[in-house]
């Protein structure tokens, strides 16, 4: 599995905040994708009934989920397609190995895959001397520069076309240095002309799934770039690599996720292409793979079903609730030290890495509830956040000195009157301490609060004590 | 109602300890609106720090002491948009399993309003007794906005005061970086929230910022002065009960704003 860095999420955090380039280059995507999708949302009337049909659908098929993936088997079979169970990411690496390895294959040519993160399947490529060529312009620009996806659908957010021009001038040395290559399309038409003679090099096309559909036995990949088409048309094999919960039981119910899917990403009503696969090519077919393969992977998600964690499975990775996410936008993706950032990576990481890996994940969150607000298949997020909390404090992995703060704070809430005692005194001595400004500079026990911001002394008296006294308002 | 209502005040733990003007502006707006307003003297805090630190126990524990402090009153109000939410929607959550103690949770959660909705939606008052001269900003706190949906009320409420002029706040949906013991667990990351949110504020040019929830309004209110930004910070209720004389959050009686 990709190594994970979650446990210095802290120190992480503080290097992402520290870089300038990195805020220059949140603060442009931000506003689009926030907006976009407040307009598409508010431009569909039937969009909140179905946020609901798609929560619905989840949550069946993931009430029946050996139900669906037997039958969805059973069709892929049909087709003439293979299925390979993956229960780790290894038995996943060694599964796309062993297809390689059974077609000579020199270089495998990629869609967009967050799995293929997950299983580190590119790390495996190249330590097997095949080459693994990412074809999603954000994928290619960070391969170029040996950097991880810092968005589940904007791997590349954290660049600014400054970067994108610096790298593709040090990684293209073949074109004229004096090329003129400052805009976007520009830039694209430079990933586009580089990647569409690879197309033609590699022996596998591999891709992910955005939805796999039990009643047809196909696949199903959105893009805004045709990239995924062409990877998995052209080579001799398609490999589909894709987690278990993606799985709907029919094209019909696909469709519904397909109309929240988009909006809530991009603010799009639907992805450029949308690319249903079924099985290899057929006779008479014009073009197609010869083979098609499909792994399913569990890696650990079968054990959150039956758990409280269990809602998490309905996420389709719209990004929607790291678009929204106060603290996503300050720190970036990278911080978060692993595969998934953001609102749902803070659930579903220590799911995946375990609670003691991941556990800052789910308490660097105000619980703001924007995640939550927008996203497209109603996943309570801060409430699976606040419930790996309590595993942690129950497990007694929070940090000593909050827990022996909490223990006496919690003692004094539920004693009022000793509270009233304590807290009278306390507030009598901050406000002595602050009375010639109106507030604190520096608070011992407090330094958290005050390194950054001023601490309002109190008034004087607590609220509480004057009321006892008779004081009413005037 | 033929009687007054008998409303319970749950000052919170941050007015009862930071702030008690919201308490008494609190107490003034609702028997200017004819309540009869009381303050049970064994309440604390709601909660919200353990139930957001994992320590369920302990939440559940205070959770059972407000329950029964606050029983047998019409309503519960509080000038929190946060602790009115824990009450109302997280209280029954904590019961899910103890079904007398639930019953219990959800007739207080019924019963439960925070102070500016309850003043607009329960008591329906659309003018209050106030005067204001000057240009304010509002920022909308969480929990009050997206638990409890607390938005066009204290607009309409501060609108309709002779003198005021309501300028909107870019982004007032973003989170202000506070989150409680966020603030002081992850300093590096609220920092750089509330340096976003103080330059909007400011931006704005607004003389006066008002929010319904002490945390965030303490935690803004010290980043403004920290910057040295000429903002003056408020509680939503102090301006509504027409206290707007008293010294603003993080500032000595005297002080004005420095021009």
């Amino acid at each position: 599995m990709k190594v994970s860095t979650t446990r210095n999420f802290k120190a992480n955090a503080a290097e992402q905040l520290a870089n300038e380039t990195l805020r220059a280059a949140l603060t442009k995507s931000k506003g689009h994708f926030t907006d976009s999708r407040a307009i598409a949302a508010e431009n569909l009337p039937e969009f909140e009934d179905l946020r609901d049909q798609s929560r619905d659908i989840k949550d069946h098929t993931i009430e029946n989920l050996d139900f669906y993936l037997e039958a969805y088997e059973a069709r892929v079979k049909e087709s003439g397609g293979h299925v390979h169970w993956a229960r780790t990411a290894e038995d996943a690496r060694n599964i796309v190995l062993e297809i390689c390895k059974s077609v000579d294959a020199k270089a495998v040519n990629k869609g967009k895959s967050m799995i293929s993160e997950e299983c580190a399947i590119n790390e495996m490529l190249e330590e097997n001397g095949i080459r693994a060529v990412e074809t999603d312009l954000g994928e290619y620009i960070i391969q170029l520069r040996g950097e991880t996806p810092s968005h589940i659908i904007a791997p590349a957010v954290h660049l600014t076309k400054g970067q994108v021009e610096e790298s593709f001038r040090a990684n293209h040395t073949h074109l004229d240095p004096d090329r003129i290559l400052e805009e976007p399309p520009t830039l694209l038409d430079e990933a586009r002309t580089i990647l569409r003679q690879k197309y033609f090099e590699a022996e596998v096309g591999m891709t992910g799934a955005n939805l796999l559909v039990a009643e047809t036995g196909s696949s199903i990949i959105v893009t805004n770039e045709g990239n995924g088409d062409l990877s998995q048309l052209i080579p001799k094999v398609h490999i589909v690599l894709a987690s278990i919960e993606k799985i709907v039981p029919t094209l019909e119910d696909a469709a519904t996720i397909l109309r929240v899917l988009a909006r809530s990403a991009t603010g799009q009503e639907f992805s450029s292409y949308t690319t249903v696969s079924t099985g290899p090519k057929r006779e008479g077919d014009p073009d197609g793979p010869e083979e098609y393969h499909v792994i399913l992977l569990d890696n650990g998600r079968t054990d959150m079903i039956g758990t409280e964690f269990q809602e998490m499975l309905r996420c389709i990775r719209c990004g929607a609730c790291m678009n929204h996410c106060p603290v996503y936008q300050s720190v970036g993706g990278h911080a978060y030290g692993w595969v998934y950032p953001g609102p749902m990576g803070s659930v579903l990481s220590p799911g995946l890495l375990g609670v003691d890996e991941a556990g800052h994940l789910p308490n660097a969150s105000t619980f703001c509830g924007r995640c939550e607000e927008v996203c497209p298949v109603r996943i309570p997020l801060p409430k699976l956040m606040r419930n790996w909390r309590e595993q942690e404090f129950e497990k007694h992995l929070s940090p000593g000195a909050v827990r022996v703060g909490l223990g006496l704070w919690s003692f004094f809430a539920r004693h009022p009157k000793l509270y009233q005692l304590a807290t009278g005194i306390q507030m009598r001595v901050l406000a002595r301490a602050g009375r010639a400004r109106g507030r604190l500079s520096s608070v011992p026990l407090a330094k958290g609060w005050t390194k950054y911001r001023d601490l309002p002394a109190p008034e004087g008296r607590t609220f509480q004590s004057r009321w006892k006294s008779g004081e009413r308002p005037q | 109602m033929s009687e007054a209502p008998r409303v319970a005040l749950f000052v919170t733990c941050l007015v009862d300890l930071f702030r008690p003007s919201v308490g008494f502006a609190a107490v003034k707006l609702m028997q200017d609106a004819g309540c009869t307003v009381e303050v049970p003297e064994a309440q604390t805090c709601c909660g919200q720090p353990a139930y957001n630190s994992g320590d369920r126990k302990d939440t559940i524990a205070i959770a059972k002491q407000v329950i029964a402090a606050f029983e047998g009153y019409d309503y519960v109000v509080a000038p929190s948009g946060s602790c009115a939410g824990m009450i109302m929607k997280h209280y029954p959550e904590l019961f899910e399993n103890d079904p007398a103690w639930a019953a219990r949770a959800e007739d207080l959660s019924s019963r439960t309003h925070e102070l500016v909705s309850f003043l607009a939606d329960v008591l329906k008052i659309e003018h209050v007794d106030a005067a204001f001269d000057g240009t304010v900003t509002y920022h909308d706190s969480c929990s009050g906005l997206r638990e409890l949906g607390i938005h066009d009320q204290p607009r309409k409420l501060l609108t309709d005061i002779d003198g005021l002029h309501l300028r909107e706040l870019p982004d007032a949906n973003v989170c202000c970086g506070f989150g409680g013991t966020f603030c002081v667990k992850y300093p590096d990351i609220s920092n750089r929230m509330v340096s976003n949110k103080a330059d909007l504020i400011v931006e704005t040019g607004a003389e006066t910022l008002l929010a319904g929830d002490m945390g965030c309004l303490m935690n803004m209110a010290g980043k403004l002065q920290r910057n040295g930004a000429n903002v003056r910070v408020r509680h939503v209720a102090e301006v509504l009960a027409g206290m707007s004389d008293i010294p603003a959050i993080g500032e000595a009686p005297g002080d004005g704003v420095k021009s």
